[in-house]
């Protein structure tokens, strides 16, 4: 509690950078840990993971924003803003599906939208829960 | 330099970039289509510029990564269908990949003229 509170109070700007800081250090982290990651795009699995967790993570914080209303503006600004969308890409996405050959970038384009689009109808389903 | 430091400075710049740009998460789509394709393009050109390890961690993994964003169009996309706008939710998906690729090609080639 103290520490929203303290976020209540900062800047907007601060909020998006720290969250943008901490959003591509973890999705860097995703992309080294798993198999075939390390390279200088990423793995194409390792984006896969972040960009369906952060889709059904922004999924629960928007629709929970629209069910209930009970985030701060800060709170959405840091998490959503900041985190979830640095956490999330399209452009490593877009370089990957390029690079890979014609099956596997159909694969990987239904693979990212489909996940994603089901892992917001799922954020929010979870939001209706704990609303 | 840590490549997690490079990473996270080029993050911070890539989502004040993005939120300069005036994403508002659910509200401007034309904002997250302009900072996706922008960041592809850059992305486009730096994967096949000659550029360092530190270069490519800070400006493409940090910067590109976190200035263009998978989980605001995701939102966006579904938000739109579930709206009853189906036609123009498949429009924005769809649209918004093959700009993106031909933004990605786009930049390889201005990348490969230059070097």
């Amino acid at each position: 509690m103290t520490e929203s509170h303290a976020l209540s109070r900062a800047e907007p700007l601060l909020l998006v950078a720290l969250g943008g800081f901490v959003g591509a250090v973890a999705r860097h982290s995703v992309s080294i840990a798993v198999p075939g990651g390390g390279t200088v795009d990423g793995a194409v699995v390792g984006t896969l993971l972040v960009n369906v967790a952060g889709s059904f993570a922004l999924g629960v914080l928007l629709y929970e924003a629209h069910l209930a209303d009970v985030l701060s503006a800060e709170t959405r600004l840091v998490v959503g803003t900041g985190f979830l969308s640095s956490f999330t890409t399209y452009s490593t996405f877009a370089v990957q599906t390029s690079g890979l050959p014609p099956m596997l970038a159909v694969g990987n384009v239904a693979a990212n939208y489909a996940l994603a689009f089901l892992g917001v109808v799922l954020g929010r389903l979870v939001a209706r829960w704990v609303s | 330099m840590n490549p997690l430091l490079l990473v996270g400075l080029g993050g911070t710049a890539g989502a004040l970039g993005r939120h300069l740009v005036g994403t508002r998460l659910e509200r401007n789509r034309a904002d997250t289509l302009t900072v996706n394709v922008l960041g592809s393009v850059l992305l486009g050109a730096l994967v096949v510029a000659p550029v360092g390890e530190s270069v490519a961690l800070a400006v493409g993994t940090g910067f590109c990564g976190a200035f263009t964003t998978f989980s605001s169009f995701a939102f966006e996309t579904v938000r739109l269908a579930e709206l009853g706008h189906p036609r123009e939710a498949a429009l924005y998906a769809g649209g918004t990949l093959v700009v993106a690729l031909v933004g990605v090609a786009l930049g390889g080639v201005v990348a490969t003229a230059l070097v």
